[in-house]
Order: C-alpha cells, then sequence, then structure tokens
C-alpha cells in the first residue's frame, strides 16, 4: 500500500504501464486528462456514434468524471473531486471506441457496467469522492475544449500532476470495490 | 499526504479551522430586526374586543405584542451567509469524528484516505474554497415560531435569493437544474431550494441549512413494510441500502433513518435524522439501542472509506420515528457523505 505508482499521462497513457497495474495499486498521475460529465458525456457519446468530428481526440485519453466548481479570482480551478461514474455507464462503450485508454471516478461499477472496461482493456481508477479542495491542488492548468454551453458540465482539457487514484478495475478482470468488502466483511 | 502545489501557502494551526458555527455566532448571522413598535395596553385592549384592529390603529400602535415582525430580508442575508459557510466548513462533530475514525481503521487505505479526508476539510476550511464540488441542493428546514409575522415579500423567494447571492459569492457551483425532466431547457443560474417549515411555540425562527450532495443523496431508499415485518426488516433494509450503495455514497457514511408516518413524512424523518448531529442520540432507550447496533452491523459490511476496505463505512446511524398507520411500517433511508454539510442559526 505504502507503494505508489507514479505514471505519466501527458500524450495519453502508454497501454505497457497499464499493463502492469492490479487492482487495489495506489497511482499518481501525471499530464492530461479530459473531464467527463453526464451533459457533456451524452453528447460526446452522440457525436462518435453519429461518425461526427469530435472537438477532442479521444486516442489513448484519460477521462476525469468531475465537475468543478467556479474558481476565485486568482484560482486555477474551484474544488474539483470526482463524481460518479456509473451515472455516466451507459455512454462509455462509445467513448471507448474512440480510443479512451482510462477514466477517473468514484464509485462502483459491476456487472454490465464493468464490462465494457473488461471486454475494451480500460482502466477505472478511483480517486476519492469529497476530496474537491485537496484534488484541486493537483491541477496546474484547466482549458475549455468545447461544450462551454454545459457550464460546470463543459469539456475540459486539464494538467494534473501527481494527482492520487487507486486502481479498481485493471486490465487482468480485477475489481477492487469487489475483493476490498469481501476481504473486510465480517460474517454474521 | 500528497505533493504540495508549487505555490507555497502558509499553514494556520488547527485549532484556528475549527468551528464554523462559533465564526458565524461570532459573526452575528443574523439580527434582530428593529424593534417593533409595542403597546401591550392597546394589543391586550384588542385581543379583549375593546378596540377594533382598525388598519390605522394597528398601523399606529403596532402589533399585538405577542407577534415579532421578521423582514424577509433578514431571512435571505442568514441564508446567504449559511450556503458558503456550510460549504467551506464542515461540521465540528463529524470533522472529530473522521478525526477519531483513523484510529479506529485497520485497512492501511482506509486510513491514508480518513487522513485525506480531514486534510481536505482544514484546506478547504483555512482557504475558503468549497470541501466538495457538488454545493448539492439547499435544504432549508424553518422551525417558524406562530407569533412571527413576516414582513417585506414572500419567504420562499428570500431563502432562493439568499441561496442564489451565496452560491455566487461563495463561488459555488451551480448545482441545481430548473426542470428536473430536462424538457425545458434552462439555463444559468438556477437555485431553487427545497424548504421544510414547521409551525412553533414562540417568536424565533430557527434555520437549518443543508447542502445535500447528490452521490449519497441518489443511493437514499424508501420501502413501505408492514406491521409483522418488524424491526428485523427494518435492519435488513438499512443493511442492503448501505450495501448497495458502496462507495458510491462517499463513505464513511452518515444513516438517517425515517420510521412511520406515511410515505412522504417517513423520507422527511430520514432528512432529519441525516443531518442530526452525531453526538445527539435519540431520546428512545429501545431506538437508541437500535441506532447502536446498526452502526456495528453497518461497518460489518467492510465496505470502509470510499469502499477501499475497511472498519470505517459509517460515521453513525441516526433513526427518527413517528406514529404510523396500524396497517403500515413506512422506512426511509436517507444516506449522507462524510462531508454532509449542514448548519443552524436563529433569527
Amino acid at each position: 500500500m505504502s507503494h505508489v505508482i507514479e505514471l505519466k499521462c501527458q500524450n495519453g497513457i502508454a497501454r505497457t504501464d497499464l499493463d502492469a497495474l492490479r487492482a487495489g495499486d495506489s497511482v499518481e498521475l501525471t499530464g492530461q486528462v479530459i473531464s467527463v460529465r453526464d451533459a457533456s458525456a451524452a453528447r460526446l457519446a452522440a457525436a462518435v456514434r453519429d461518425e461526427q468530428p469530435l472537438p477532442v481526440s479521444l486516442e489513448d485519453q484519460i477521462l476525469y468524471a468531475v465537475g468543478p466548481s467556479p474558481a476565485k479570482p486568482g484560482q486555477i480551478i474551484g474544488s474539483a473531486g470526482p463524481t460518479t461514474t456509473s451515472r455516466m455507464a451507459r455512454f462509455l462503450p462509445s467513448l471507448f471506441t474512440a480510443g479512451v485508454r482510462a477514466m477517473i471516478g468514484k464509485g462502483e461499477l459491476h456487472g454490465e457496467e464493468a464490462a465494457p472496461f473488461l471486454s475494451q482493456g480500460v482502466v477505472y481508477f478511483g480517486a476519492v469522492g469529497g476530496l474537491g479542495a485537496l484534488l484541486a491542488k493537483q491541477i496546474s492548468s484547466t482549458r475549455i475544449v468545447a461544450y462551454d454551453d454545459l457550464g460546470p458540465e463543459a469539456l475540459y482539457a486539464l494538467q494534473i500532476f501527481a494527482f492520487p487514484v487507486v486502481v479498481i478495475i485493471d486490465r487482468h478482470g480485477g475489481n477492487f470495490h469487489e475483493t476490498a468488502r469481501t476481504q473486510w466483511r465480517k460474517a454474521r | 499526504m500528497f505533493r504540495r502545489a508549487r505555490r507555497s501557502r502558509s499553514r494556520r494551526p488547527v485549532a484556528d479551522r475549527r468551528g464554523g458555527p462559533s465564526r458565524l455566532r461570532q459573526g452575528r448571522v443574523a439580527q434582530r430586526p428593529d424593534e417593533t413598535v409595542r403597546s401591550g395596553r392597546t394589543a391586550d385592549a384588542i385581543r379583549r374586543g375593546e378596540v377594533r384592529p382598525s388598519a390605522e390603529g394597528a398601523q399606529a400602535a403596532g402589533p399585538p405584542s405577542s407577534v415579532r415582525e421578521i423582514d424577509v430580508s433578514v431571512l435571505r442575508d442568514a441564508v446567504a451567509r449559511l450556503i458558503v459557510e456550510a460549504n467551506y466548513n464542515i461540521p465540528a462533530d463529524i470533522l472529530q469524528a473522521l478525526r477519531d475514525a483513523i484510529d479506529r481503521e485497520q485497512s492501511p487505505l482506509g486510513r491514508r484516505t480518513l487522513e485525506q479526508l480531514v486534510r481536505n476539510y482544514e484546506v478547504a476550511a483555512a482557504e475558503r474554497r468549497p470541501v466538495c464540488q457538488d454545493s448539492g441542493v439547499a435544504v432549508v428546514m424553518l422551525e417558524v415560531g406562530q407569533d412571527v409575522h413576516w414582513t417585506g415579500g414572500s419567504v420562499q423567494e428570500a431563502v432562493y435569493a439568499g441561496v442564489r447571492e451565496g452560491t455566487r459569492a461563495g463561488y459555488l457551483r451551480w448545482s441545481v437544474t430548473g426542470d428536473p425532466t430536462r424538457m425545458l431547457r434552462i439555463s444559468g443560474e438556477e437555485t431553487p431550494a427545497v424548504i421544510h417549515v414547521d409551525l412553533v411555540p414562540g417568536s424565533d425562527v430557527r434555520i437549518l441549512f443543508a447542502s445535500k450532495g447528490f452521490g449519497a443523496e441518489n443511493m437514499s431508499a424508501l420501502k413501505m413494510f408492514v406491521p409483522a415485518d418488524g424491526v428485523p426488516a427494518i435492519t435488513q433494509f438499512v443493511l442492503d441500502t448501505v450495501d448497495r450503495a458502496g462507495a458510491n455514497a462517499c463513505p464513511p457514511i452518515i444513516v438517517g433513518v425515517g420510521i412511520g408516518g406515511t410515505f412522504e413524512s417517513a423520507a422527511l424523518l430520514a432528512k432529519k435524522a441525516v443531518l442530526r448531529p452525531l453526538d445527539v442520540r435519540n431520546a428512545r432507550a429501545d431506538v437508541r439501542q437500535l441506532e447502536v447496533e446498526l452502526l456495528e452491523r453497518v461497518n460489518d459490511l467492510g465496505i470502509g472509506p470510499q469502499g477501499f476496505g475497511g472498519r470505517v463505512t459509517a460515521l453513525g446511524v441516526n433513526i427518527e420515528v413517528h406514529p404510523t398507520h396500524i396497517a403500515g411500517l413506512p422506512v426511509a433511508v436517507n444516506l449522507g457523505c462524510h462531508s454532509t454539510r449542514r448548519i443552524s442559526t436563529t433569527l
């Protein structure tokens, strides 16, 4: 647990890096991620489905499920912790076919919701929900790349550094939320 | 914790950052409006029917002495301050419960997560940032003394305006959509609130303000049981709801359970339960015992902080009960994340 794996994702993330990860690993990510949320994920998925040009390339990219609060004057971003991934599960298969390699979010994915991750080899990273003030400090720049009419749900390119996550779904069939619960559950 | 941003920031001692409510108290959230003109003799005469309360007469004499006038702008300003303070400072009892939980947690990853949460709340308070980007739905519970007379406009509009002003001034996210069906396209700064009013004796107004995040709200549940189902069914329903919520509700959570009443009042009881401070237990000994047992069983689920596994899944189980129909047993479970933001004041 004490060991933290540092990974770069400036120009997407390498499959070999992802292959080495196991559910439960602690990782710090440095590079670029693309924000998604309910409304932007829906719009992006529709663009993929309709074979429209995408506003940003998703090839080898990491998506981050986040809808930040507004930045105060002098701040880079407001609070910016993860939101629940499963709400967007139905849009993810389309986004994965556009080349997404990993996703940061929070909360559980099981069964049908986890299946696209396992079949496409997409890694699911869990960030800590409700850590918005602290995680904002690991974001060094933001840029709206599309959908700015969606307000907090706009599509942002975020530069992150030493951004702490835990591997939830790995490329080997592991699902950390399931195994952790089994390990710690007290039988009655 | 993790690496610091390049910008260096001063660190204030922990003691300075705690206790949002006390700072509010010092800052005098609300003051009584200008003392209303009181004329005890006239009011008594009106009550006895000796003087007819004509419009002119009432204006000249002021309202009867038992009536307190409060301008709705006082409520608006209080709400505007409460929403900001609630979002920058989690309640002291929750922060203390998280600190205490660090020692209790046996999972190393769970312990690290709890330490991160405490640090998050310290940073948010010190730098006056929202503890979470989800500023939630504003839930405003008003206990209004029945001798209060509101002046200057609509109570509902005043609450909405307070939420709007506080959201803007505090750089909180516009987290509410005006149309839940999304059939209407509503853009911009929409801040309707959910308001509950209880009428109580007296002339005070107590405001319990909560910013309710939807990670946990989405995982809440209500079920109409039958009397024969009894306490075992209540217990199982609570455990199933927490288990199904898992990491989504942002554990360690607070579990609010409402038992009894009707369909809608069970939900409201559960909301009141989840917003009850962790150091306040139910007045009934048997219900209190059920709270303790349920907390133990919830923590045995093993979900742990943020669903990473561990001993600390919930910080508390709060139960509220109300009489119900002889044919019924409504049970509602309202979940609150570890940053269940609530704050209260009295006008």
